[in-house]
């Protein structure tokens, strides 16, 4: 059973475990607009909590999406490089960015739960 | 920040706004950036440019003045003619690019870019004070509408257009300009009216079904792919139009020298050569490569920079404008993206035909 915690940065993270899977919400990708590019992460990448990971760009401009937690990179959504403009269709099912192996998965308790996200971005 | 008469009417259809040169614009509407891009090119596309400065030189010295201003032969534009040039400063570095129609014999229409407007009005009206002529900003709501559809819609809304052609303008009421020119790279029009004449025609033309609004972001990535200089990005007072590609916006004769402001510089600048060129840039690839990314040779010498960049709807992959080293052009190219290589091959302006009606 996997719980999903967000972020301020508006991003998502399903974590089972010690691994997670992480994208942006839905909200960010209505406010990016339509998604052009992905640059995505290399596996076996070791992340930091807040450290840029991925840069989502929409026609317009690009944005940074930092790490929610630490952690090692597992897998990355190679599906993107062909079709990035998942990531507006499915930003928190099939768009997803990338796996991890969390490294301090006390770094959880800072995040938010659905509830609280929902409060942020109403 | 400024408001244009539509601001109400952004708000409305659901528009992200945001700043742009002191205005809060619509960057997009709820149809997003891609879909408005590739509706304007199908369909017709609503922009509002209120943000842009109408200025009115009238007088018995008015094509004098602008002369003097502008490198260009004012006093032989026919009436009606829309004609694109610039003010330079004395090094010839471009000031403003700007759109001049002459609307009678002593009057001429200066559409100017929005996050110039301060320093156009004052350099003209510091120029008009040895011409016998007036200075005036008319304050007025301003709308393009662009793509293969423009000129059946404002036939339906009266306004016959057939024969206007590319690059000419008219008055069809008091206080209304009505010009086929645009920044799409498709036939199109811009007009002008009363400020508050402006939110009924523009729901009059959104009430067609062919009529979509567009944002900024659409308008840059269609400018873009029509290879058009942004002022600012591609375009400065650093960079004479020889540098900018833009040198067919001056008359041969005028290019050894005349009487306006910079013409020394720019003959002294043509006839040494220059240094720098601007040029279409395709990045290799799916990636983006955004302004002010460097743009280095196969050593990893710095040989220019992106000055304008994105991606094209239409073209269907990244699009760019760099300004390079000559001879740099003719070596493999690469821009310098968060720490990666990516190759540019040189491309052809403008990235997607021109459609425009001649």
């Amino acid at each position: 059973m996997s719980t999903t915690y967000y972020t301020e940065e508006h991003e998502w993270l399903s974590v089972d475990g010690d691994t997670a899977t992480v994208g942006i919400t839905n909200h960010a990708q209505d406010q990016l607009g339509d998604i052009v590019f992905v640059e995505l992460p290399d596996v076996d990448d070791e992340v930091e909590q807040g450290g840029d990971t991925v840069v989502v760009e929409s026609v317009k401009a690009a944005s940074d999406v930092y790490a929610p937690v630490s952690g090692t990179i597992t897998e990355v959504n190679e599906a993107l490089g062909e079709d990035p403009a998942m990531v507006n269709a499915g930003a928190e099912t099939t768009g997803w960015l990338y796996k991890m192996k969390l490294s301090n998965p006390a770094e959880l308790e800072e995040l938010m739960d659905l509830d609280a996200y929902k409060a942020l971005i109403d | 920040m400024k408001q244009t008469p539509l601001f109400e009417l952004h708000n409305s259809a659901g528009a992200k706004m945001g700043e742009f040169a002191g205005y809060s614009m619509p960057l997009f509407y709820p149809l997003g950036v891609m879909k408005e891009h590739l509706h304007t090119r199908a369909s017709a596309g609503l922009f509002d440019i209120s943000h842009m400065v109408h200025i009115e030189i009238t007088g018995k010295e008015a094509a004098q003045l602008i002369e003097h201003a502008c490198p260009y032969d004012a006093a032989n534009q026919p009436v009606g003619q829309a004609r694109y040039t610039f003010f330079l400063n004395q090094n010839a570095g471009v000031i403003d690019d700007l759109i001049i129609t002459r609307l009678g014999n002593e009057r001429y229409l200066i559409v100017a870019n929005a996050g110039c407007a301060e320093k156009d009005i004052a350099h003209i009206k510091g120029l008009a004070e040895k011409f016998e002529s007036r200075v005036e900003v008319i304050p007025r709501g301003f709308m393009a509408l662009q793509g293969p559809k423009a000129e059946a819609i404002l036939a339906k809304e009266g306004f016959s257009s057939q024969e206007l052609k590319f690059m000419t303008g008219v008055e069809p009421k008091t206080g209304w300009f009505l010009s086929r020119t645009g920044y799409t790279g498709e036939d199109g029009f811009e007009i002008a009216m009363p400020v508050d004449e402006t939110v009924s025609f523009a729901e009059a033309l959104l009430a067609h079904d062919e009529v979509e609004l567009i944002g900024l972001g659409a308008r840059d990535s269609l400018r873009l792919e029509a290879g058009l200089s942004l002022y600012g990005q591609d375009l400065d007072d650093q960079t004479t139009p020889h540098e900018a590609g833009l040198l067919w916006a001056i008359p041969k004769p005028l290019r050894q020298g005349g009487t306006f402001v910079g013409a020394v510089a720019l003959a002294e600048k043509i006839a040494a050569g220059r240094t720098r060129k601007r040029v279409g840039l395709r990045p290799l690839g799916k990636m983006p490569v955004r302004a002010g990314a460097k743009l280095v040779n196969e050593a990893g010498d710095d040989v220019g920079k992106v000055t304008s960049g994105g991606f094209g709807p239409s073209f269907d992959g990244p699009v760019a404008l760099g300004l390079i080293s000559l001879e740099a052009a003719d070596h493999p190219l690469f821009a310098e993206v968060r720490g990666k290589k990516i190759e540019m091959e040189i491309h052809p302006l403008p990235f997607v035909p021109h459609t425009y009606k001649r």
